[in-house]
């Protein structure tokens, strides 16, 4: 579904990734692990179109996603949660979801699908974003980008500093999402919290790619995860 | 700057000079206060009005535009010509002219955004030494195709109201009608119309979809790229929109005043008064620090001089940066 071959990207002058390849597949959950500054978000940025990429080729479903200009990024099924949330913070929870909507032509239906998955955030449908709770900035962070109806979502460390159960109701979402056939790149700092619901996990350093290994053969021996991350 | 550009000459009550001569010697401080606040309604409206598009320029594109007042100084010139060209009765060409002069103003603007602005990645410093250049150039086309002379523009309407007021006598209460103690009905529809707009901006950007891209683009330029904004048309829009604003802010007082080539300057500089103390980007701040200097402005010109109306405007600016930089509505940086 997703592709990367041979991507290079980075800011200015300065190269980041370093020709780096991966394949995503439709209702898989990849997990992309490394120190950092390996260049995880970045990775994600220039899937975007946030960050310029200068060689190799993006594409989903075998469309040129490197190509098209960055706005075209929502409407070509790529939906993002980029590390810190970045909420619309003026605007209301409802304002918020609404952006999605507008981006991926979806009605007030999907608007009500997306709430019943996150049932706290329907109860303050008013409440500027930026009054939020940590979690439910992160839950309304992600109904966001579902609002765009993703073929793959790009998620950069959406459980930071939550507490469990906000983990817990997130993992619930995605996990549903990748059931119904939407390929998701998440980027997590911490093994723990990736192998319960990663099918697959890439390791980065310096930009370059590592292994791409099975969940369940890391979980068997983590002597590669080990490497990459360090302890 | 010229005569006809002082900061001194952009209130309108300057036209009025029964107020500081003859007017101040036959009217009681009631009807001569009241006098000063419908004179500083009608520089606050404009101001409000002039103020919301340098605010909301900043507000979503973080540009201080310092060719501003030359788009104001545009509408008023091209008030004049559509004026001129459409002949017959005033309001045929003033109706014109409020409909297309801020129409092809912000074409223009929406144009020197695309042209300039854009190439310059909207980068916060660069933009204002171009905006410096775009002032420059709008200026100096202006004088060589529009000439250095005032011109007026014939008011579409503007009938003398003589307006009443109470006073004790020997007789008790009476209403009495005293000389010189009016207005026009063409001022209190500047301030009518100035509100109305203002009250469409503060709908069109709370109530409609295309407001909305506004404010998402204005908290975050990156997230509304990544969720499907084409931030460089909302740009484009925007720039075209803040001088739309302040073109139709000139046509409305251009009746009032003359339209000359270098009459950008006041406005600007007020203007950027205005924002600071209201708060850069915040629509409520400009318009209560708006109210709040073209009141004043009006009173204290009335009652002492317009000299001293400055001197205490400066010192709010003075104020406000030294005890809310953010300005009155503004919010701190993070």
């Amino acid at each position: 579904m997703l592709r990367l071959d041979e991507v290079q990207a980075g800011y200015g002058r300065v190269a980041v990734l370093h020709g780096v390849s991966l394949v995503l597949e439709a209702g898989e959950i990849l997990c992309l692990m490394g120190r950092n500054g390996a260049g995880k978000t970045t990775l994600l940025r220039a899937i975007m179109g946030l960050v310029p990429v200068g060689a190799g080729a993006i594409t989903l479903g075998g469309a040129r996603l490197d190509r098209l200009p960055a706005h075209g990024m929502a409407a070509a099924g790529l939906g993002y949660v980029p590390q810190g949330r970045r909420l619309f913070a003026g605007l209301s929870v409802a304002e918020n979801l609404e952006i999605g909507l507008m981006a991926g032509g979806g009605d007030d239906a999907l608007r009500d699908e997306v709430l019943g998955l996150f049932p706290r955030l329907a109860a303050r449908l008013g409440q500027r974003a930026e009054t939020l709770s940590g979690g439910e900035q992160q839950m309304l962070a992600l109904a966001r980008a579902l609002c765009l109806r993703p073929r793959v979502l790009l998620l950069d460390e959406p459980t930071e500093g939550l507490q469990p159960s906000m983990i817990a109701a997130i993992r619930e979402v995605v996990a549903a999402k990748r059931a119904q056939g939407v390929a998701v790149l998440l980027v997590e700092q911490r093994l723990d919290a990736v192998l319960p619901v990663a099918d697959r996990v890439a390791f980065i350093e310096t930009g370059r790619m590592g292994p791409v290994m099975e969940a369940g053969a890391l979980r068997a021996d983590r002597s590669v995860a080990d490497r990459y991350l360090g302890v | 700057m010229t005569g006809a550009s002082s900061w001194a000459g952009w209130s309108s009550c300057r036209n009025e000079p029964f107020l500081h001569d003859r007017g101040a010697a036959l009217m009681e401080f009631g009807p001569h206060l009241t006098l000063a606040l419908i004179e500083g309604a009608v520089t606050a409206a404009v101001l409000a009005l002039t103020a919301s598009g340098l605010s909301l320029v900043f507000g979503v594109m973080r540009v201080v535009n310092i060719a501003h007042g030359a788009f104001f100084m545009l509408g008023a010139v091209l008030a004049w010509w559509i004026a001129q060209a459409i002949g017959g009765h005033p309001a045929w060409g003033f109706g014109a002219a409020l409909i297309a002069a801020p129409l092809m103003v912000g074409a223009l603007a929406a144009a020197a955004d695309a042209a300039v602005l854009r190439r310059l990645a909207h980068d916060p410093e660069r933009t204002i030494v171009a905006t410096i250049g775009l002032l420059y150039i709008i200026e100096q086309v202006t004088l060589m195709t529009y000439g250095p002379e005032a011109r007026p523009v014939v008011a579409p309407f503007n009938a003398r109201i003589a307006l009443p007021w109470i006073e004790r006598g020997a007789e008790g209460w009476q209403v009495i009608w005293p000389w010189g103690f009016g207005t026009t009905t063409y001022k209190l529809a500047v301030i009518g119309a100035a509100m109305a707009m203002v009250a469409g901006l503060w709908l069109f950007l709370a109530r409609t979809r295309a407001g909305l891209v506004l404010r998402a683009t204005q908290a975050d330029r990156e997230m509304a790229t990544a969720f499907g904004i084409p931030v460089a048309k909302v740009y484009a829009l925007t720039f075209g929109l803040g001088a739309g604003l302040a073109a139709l802010a000139a046509v409305l007082i251009v009746p009032i005043r003359q339209a000359h080539y270098l009459m950008g300057g006041d406005p600007l500089l007020l203007s950027f008064v205005v924002v600071i103390i209201g708060g850069l980007g915040s629509l409520p701040g400009t318009l209560l620090a708006a109210v709040l200097i073209g009141l004043s402005d009006g009173i204290i010109s009335v009652f002492f001089s317009p000299t001293l109306a400055k001197i205490v405007a400066t010192l709010m600016v003075a104020l406000v940066l030294v005890f809310r930089p953010q300005g009155l509505f503004g919010s701190r940086p993070a």
